[in-house]
């Protein structure tokens, strides 16, 4: 099997086009002195070249529901989706609270290869918000755990964030906090506006979000601490990070895919595909967390890739768990509302899903510059094609895309991870499948 | 129609016309004989996944009086209490045979779900889904406010009419209130004119695009001479800290929005009070108020059952039934004279 590729005509960050070689899990050279000898070629004209695609935000539910997903099914769709390494959210079960469970799903990720797994370990035991887990164990174990998130529960005692916060700073750890105010959104059900007063849903106000935000700024600057804030959704939560970056706070936030997109008017068929935590919010909201993405405020884009069972999402809207695939539309949605409007480069769109996300969290190789010596973690993507979303011809192995039977520019046309590819022509490869020459 | 599922997707025609066929179902219900004959063979399912005896005994009634076979089905007590109970429950129902399901769910939205997610080939009448909506309620109000304010206490024909002009006070925990929303938009449909009335906490956030006035005064808004005054069940529970803590006691509540003698000495000589009913008494309205000549609850019980007739005729036999289609039409399809006299057994 061929080790050595020549992408050919390739648009590194969608600039000028030139020859990239990639030999044993490196770039080794660029333009002229980039030789086809002995390498597979391919034929990359019009394609853009990216950084290989870093989640900062994925649930791969493994090991406990493994009938939604698994490490090898969420890092296969993370490979189909342009991605060569995602973080993996502490939500299993058992919780990734341990040492024993993050050296578990880090191993699983490296025996899968499909893309470099980096769990994310608890920040309280059992995601309980009682008390700290071991959150050194976890950084010092084979996993090198940096991120540590309590997602789908928020750190709401503010001692035990301020604790954890200041904890992480002796091995350069971040907390992701996912912000929701417990008890402003009990039963809630979606975005607290006109609509959820129509469809009598219990609604999750964006205060509740928002007064955790501004806590946590508070708390971040008081401590010196670096802190990331989760898939932010509201207008106001754009606001705040904008006023604690002016001020200096060491904070970095991610927006999803989703709400760079959809609103709570999605709600009103009472689809359970739209229901997610945080819930999709207004127009208003989307126009405000575009902006921030635009202006710098908002670092990254996440998935938050949230697969489930059928049976979790075919049944009436409260009883439907929250959440909704994302790693292979990701990129497409990010085309559709920021490259294609003219409000993100192809640059830009490298800084906000490789290079910035790997820097969050420590990911050393990943999210590197296109550039001779560089570890070979590359995506070529295809921005003039486009296709509808068939969720049941996912990699993923659950169905609930939000965008199923919706018609998204662009397409992964491979995705190489250290040198090797997991996509080509955008279909998916076996590693050891004997590609090329 | 080919469901019904909230009081707003009827056109004022659509809702007129459900009035009107109510109007001659009740006709018939004061004769001695009260069944009719139209929808023999024709099977209807009470899927009741939250107790309601009241509601499910006017539907199955009405079902009854139109010679319907009724299966009733109760979720609540059997292990039955997640969503996929609701798939697994429809396709029973659709493997009997349901011509209709009539559903109750505690989930807003459920009856929705049913009807959309291809479980079930029957019409789907929603009898209350949370705080969504309940739209014969809302129908059976209507119903009860033309006979008073249009129809001079059924002593005129009212065929045809809607409750253009009528001014309606809705009190009480508009929030949580599944007949809120149904009233403000069916009344809205149908040219009235409606007031909410409710301590702040018990208006939705978002009732502002509502096609509804807002006060947070009763007093205020009875002194304006209100048409009717429609009274809301507050849940005692509300008060409570695990219940929200809606308002400080009950005792607060009822001095504030409850309705007493001395209110009700208020309203103009013409106005009704309506509740839907079961009703606490010393909370919302005082015994005063509820048993006093203007109040017409008893009267919205009994209407009740001629409007669910009509909506169950509506769905199930007046497929092609169009608002304007001629009297003729109707006696062929319901055996019954428009003036109200039977044609045949
Ligand atoms: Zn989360």
């Amino acid at each position: 099997m061929s080790t050595t590729y020549l992408l050919r005509g390739v648009a590194p960050l969608g600039g000028d086009r030139t020859d990239v070689r990639v030999e044993d899990g490196v770039v080794t050279a660029l333009g002229a002195d980039a030789t086809a000898d002995g390498a597979t070629v391919v034929d990359g004209d019009g394609l853009v070249l990216l950084p290989g695609l870093v989640d900062l935000h994925t649930h791969l539910r493994e090991p406990g529901r493994e009938d939604a997903e698994t490490v090898a099914s969420g890092t296969r769709a993370a490979a189909a989706g342009g991605f060569t390494a995602v973080h993996a959210m502490a939500n299993t079960s058992p919780v990734q609270d341990t040492a024993g469970v993050v050296e578990q799903v880090w191993r699983l990720g490296r025996d899968a290869g499909w893309a470099e797994v980096r769990p994310v370990g608890a920040v309280t035991v059992g995601l309980a918000g009682e008390r700290l887990a071991e959150l050194q164990a976890m950084a010092r174990s084979a996993a090198a755990v940096r991120v540590f998130s309590d997602d789908g529960k928020c750190v709401d005692d503010p001692v035990l964030m301020r604790r954890a916060l200041e904890y992480v700073k002796a091995f350069d750890g971040v907390i992701a906090q996912h912000a929701q105010e417990p008890r402003l959104t009990e039963g809630a059900q979606m975005h607290e506006g006109v609509v959820s007063a129509e469809l009598g849903l219990t609604g999750w106000p964006a205060v509740a979000e928002e007064a955790i935000i501004a806590r946590d700024v508070l708390l971040a600057e008081h401590v010196g601490s670096r802190l990331h804030v989760c898939h932010l959704s509201t207008a106001g939560s754009v606001e705040i990070v904008r006023w604690a970056k002016a001020r200096g706070i060491a904070v970095t936030a991610e927006v999803t895919p989703h709400h760079l997109v959809l609103t709570d008017e999605s709600a009103r068929g009472y689809d359970p595909r739209f229901k997610v935590n945080p819930p999709l919010r207004t127009a208003e909201d989307v126009e405000a967390v575009r902006a921030g993405l635009e202006d710098g405020t908002i670092d990254v884009v996440a998935t938050d890739h949230a697969p489930h069972t059928r049976e979790d999402k075919d049944c009436e809207w409260a009883a439907a768990a929250f959440g909704m695939t994302g790693l292979e539309t990701a990129l497409s949605v990010v085309q559709a509302t920021m490259v294609d409007t003219g409000r993100l480069t192809w640059a830009d769109v490298a800084r906000v899903l490789s290079h910035t996300p790997a820097a969050i969290g420590r990911v050393a190789g990943q999210g590197r510059p296109v550039a001779v010596g560089e570890p070979a973690n590359l995506t070529l993507v295809d921005p003039s094609a486009r296709r509808t979303v068939v969720p049941e011809r996912q990699a993923t192995a659950s169905v609930n895309s939000p965008f199923a039977g919706t018609e998204l520019p662009g397409a992964v046309v491979a995705t190489f991870l250290r040198g090797r590819p997991t996509v080509l022509d955008g279909v998916l490869v076996d590693a050891g499948a004997g590609v090329g020459a | 129609m080919r469901h019904l599922l909230s009081a707003g997707d009827l056109t004022r025609d659509e809702a007129v016309l459900v009035l009107d066929t109510a109007a001659q179902m009740a006709a018939t219900q004061a004769r001695e004989i009260k069944k009719l004959p139209t929808l023999r063979g024709r099977t209807v399912v009470n899927l009741f996944f939250e107790d309601s005896t009241r509601t499910r005994i006017s539907f199955e009634t009405a079902a009854k009086r139109l010679s319907a076979d009724v299966i009733n089905f109760s979720a609540k007590g059997s292990s039955v209490s997640k969503g996929e109970s609701l798939k697994d429950t429809a396709l029973t129902l659709q493997a009997m045979g349901a011509d209709a399901v009539v559903i109750r769910h505690h989930a807003s939205g459920a009856p929705h779900t049913l009807a959309h997610a291809g479980w079930t080939h029957g019409a789907v009448v929603n009898a209350g889904d949370g705080m969504h909506q309940h739209p014969t309620q809302a129908l059976l109000d209507a119903f009860t406010l033309r006979r008073h304010l249009v129809g001079d206490g059924g002593r005129a024909d009212v065929t045809g009419r809607d409750l253009a002009g009528a001014h309606v006070a809705i009190v009480g925990d508009v929030l949580h209130s599944r007949v809120a929303r149904s009233n403000v938009q069916l009344l809205h449909t149908l040219g009235a004119r409606v007031t909410l009335v409710a301590p702040p906490t018990l208006v939705p956030v978002g009732a502002g695009t509502w096609t509804a006035d807002v006060s947070y005064d009763l007093d205020e808004t009875l002194a304006t001479g209100p048409d009717a005054v429609m009274m809301l069940r507050v849940q005692r529970e509300r008060m409570s800290s695990a219940g929200g803590g809606y308002f400080p006691s009950p005792l607060e509540y009822t001095r504030a929005y409850g309705l007493d003698g001395r209110r009700l000495a208020v309203l103009p000589e013409h106005a009704v009070v309506l509740h839907p009913g079961p009703m606490n008494r010393g909370l919302e309205i005082s015994a005063d108020a509820a048993d006093s000549p203007r109040a017409v609850i008893v009267e919205q019980v009994a209407n009740g059952v001629a409007v669910r007739m009509a909506v169950l005729y509506l769905l199930l036999a007046g497929g092609d039934q169009r608002p304007g289609a001629d009297a003729e039409d109707m006696e062929a399809r319901t055996g019954v004279r428009t003036d109200g006299t039977r044609v045949h057994a």
